[in-house]
């Protein structure tokens, strides 16, 4: 589905600040992979996400996805193959428009915007369906600002938002590392919910290495911008948070406090 | 006390003209997020393309719309230089209004153009209903306002519109949702400075003659129009308690335009000299801007917000 090839990125490429965030990045996922991606601060897990998504563009190397070569396409191009959700809560909804304006904004993704009507009554049975599956009351705020809602609720709705439109790959880049425990857990169980119904092949960055574990089938470890530790199934299942500190030792890295506290 | 009553009236009808540039403010400033600087030049370049096509022998309607199609052109170039080079949306407006001073002399051949003896809309209508000018002044911008208010209601409610919405209100997200937000910003600099041109001719041919420095502080007075309509609406939602729509703000924005000069008309009847006026919109500006911050350096008003 997502064959990221020989990638290469440096940020500020001849200065003082260069910082090679990616060095020769390889990963490949199968159709309905559920990725958990785990690293040390500047690992590049963000910039990966960011460079599959077309933030920025690789220095060298190919991305492809769903058999279309997306290297050099711009970010709002490829955004119809792609689900985003970001780890601000801010970022994934427009504040002063209302839940269902921004509900049709991302129904729309990928196809093109015309002068027909903004949001039409069809979709806002749909939207009042797909609401009701959060069990958060949404859907009978459907006209309030989203400028109003919650971290958290801003966290579903473009969890919601990302997948209303079925997308060839989710890229959640530490989607609830903002928001207070319980209110994450549950964002990542509504998360899994929403993954495993649309069998979505997805992306996930956390610094929670018990969610990484417990989440998705399969676990990645990034390390100077490459991947050091691929592993799936069963072998994934039988892995405890010490293994993987380990195994982070080993490479090198400096466990931060943030990720044995999680 | 005729006289008072006159330049109210007068008043009215040159905030209903000038409402027209205030919505153009209005989509670049408010609903794009976008500080437009061009819309001094694109003004005045609506005035001067009008006024140079009716001497030219165009029909007066006819140059209203290629002044809005003038006004379109200085605003996408704005926006190519902030989108496409790169360059900061203030400094590349700024740019712009400067190169039109330049272009809007080309066009008329010198700085200024009279209409003396030729028509203009308000001397036809004036002909077909043999009413007063002013009262005609007063209609035709009622109309305009009224009209226009309706498309941009209707516009900003589809696809499109809303996607420029968007664009001003969150434009990370708005990328990830598939959306070419370069385009939005071109599309809404187009519009805005269209309707600033618009508002630049209807002036012109409303006052007989069109300026190069007939735009000087428009962008000024636009702001300072759609901050009075906010307060004015401000109030009326708490007072009312009604929602506040998309068709209010458009209101807003032209019931502030005309408040902003009867406010200047009220002034002026009290004695201050007329060269004085641009310091008064500047002050009223900057306190409504102000009025937020200074707003919750009060301590009684913090008091209120806890107790509501």
């Amino acid at each position: 589905m997502l064959k990221v090839e020989n990638v290469y990125k440096t940020f500020n490429a001849g200065t003082i600040n260069e910082k090679k965030a990616i060095q020769g990045l390889n990963l490949h996922l199968e159709p309905g992979d559920f990725v958990t991606v785990i690293g040390g601060n500047g690992a590049g897990k963000s910039t990966t996400l960011n460079l599959v998504a077309g933030v920025f563009l690789a220095d060298r190397g190919k991305i492809t996805l769903d058999g279309q070569d997306i290297t050099k396409q711009p970010e709002y191009v490829r955004a119809k193959l792609l689900g985003r959700v970001f780890q601000d809560p801010m970022l994934g909804t427009a504040a002063d428009m209302e839940i269902e304006e921004n509900l049709a904004m991302a129904y729309r993704r990928g196809k093109r915007r015309g002068l027909s009507w903004g949001v039409t009554n069809n979709e806002r049975e749909l939207y009042f369906e797909r609401l009701k599956m959060l069990d958060l009351g949404l859907e009978n705020r459907m006209n309030s600002k989203v400028g109003l809602l919650s971290g958290g609720q801003r966290q579903a709705l473009t969890l919601l938002m990302a997948t209303l439109q079925k997308p060839k790959l989710l890229l959640l880049d530490e989607h609830t590392a903002a928001l207070d425990p319980k209110t994450a857990a549950r964002v990542l169980e509504l998360t899994e919910e929403i993954v495993t119904k649309d069998s979505l092949t997805t992306l996930m960055i956390t610094h929670n290495m018990k969610d990484a574990i417990h989440y998705g089938n399969r676990l990645i470890m990034m390390h100077e911008g490459k991947v050091i530790y691929d592993v799936k199934g069963e072998e994934k299942k039988q892995l405890h948070v010490s293994d993987l500190l380990k195994k982070f030792e080993e490479c090198g890295g400096e466990t931060s406090d943030r990720m044995l506290l999680a | 006390m005729t006289s008072i009553l006159l330049a109210m009236q007068g008043a009215v009808s040159q905030g209903i003209l000038w409402s027209v540039m205030a919505l153009g403010v209005f989509i670049t400033f408010k609903v794009l997020d976008c500080a437009d600087m061009t819309v001094d030049g694109s003004f005045a370049l609506g005035g001067a393309v009008s006024a140079v096509m009716i001497l030219k022998g165009v029909d007066p309607f006819l140059s209203l719309f290629i002044a809005v199609a003038a006004g379109m052109i200085a605003g996408t170039v704005t926006a190519v230089l902030n989108t496409k080079l790169q360059i900061p949306i203030l400094l590349a407006g700024i740019l712009t209004q400067l190169a039109l001073y330049s272009v809007n002399i080309r066009v008329m051949g010198q700085p200024n153009t009279p209409l003396n003896g030729v028509s203009t809309i308000v001397t036809i209508l004036r002909d077909i209903t043999s009413m007063q000018k002013s009262i005609i002044t007063l209609i035709l911008g009622i109309v305009i306002a009224a009209a226009l208010v309706f498309i941009l209601y209707w516009f900003f409610g589809t696809e499109l519109g809303s996607a420029i919405r968007a664009t001003g209100n969150n434009e990370y997200m708005v990328r990830a949702l598939g959306v070419n937000t370069d385009m939005m910003k071109i599309i809404g600099l187009f519009l805005g400075n269209g309707l600033v041109a618009l508002s630049g001719a209807l002036v012109g041919q409303s006052q007989g003659y069109a300026d190069v420095q007939m735009g000087q502080g428009a962008i000024v007075i636009g702001l300072a129009s759609i901050i009075i309509g906010e307060v004015i609406f401000d109030f009326l939602v708490s007072a009312f308690k009604f929602k506040l729509s998309f068709a209010h703000k458009l209101l807003s924005v032209i019931i502030g335009s005309i408040l902003y000069r009867l406010i200047i008309a009220i002034v002026l009847q009290l004695g201050m000299k007329s060269t004085d006026l641009k310091l008064l919109t500047a002050t009223i500006v900057a306190a409504a801007l102000a009025l937020p911050v200074l707003k919750s350096k009060l301590p009684s008003s913090k008091n209120k917000k806890i107790a509501a």
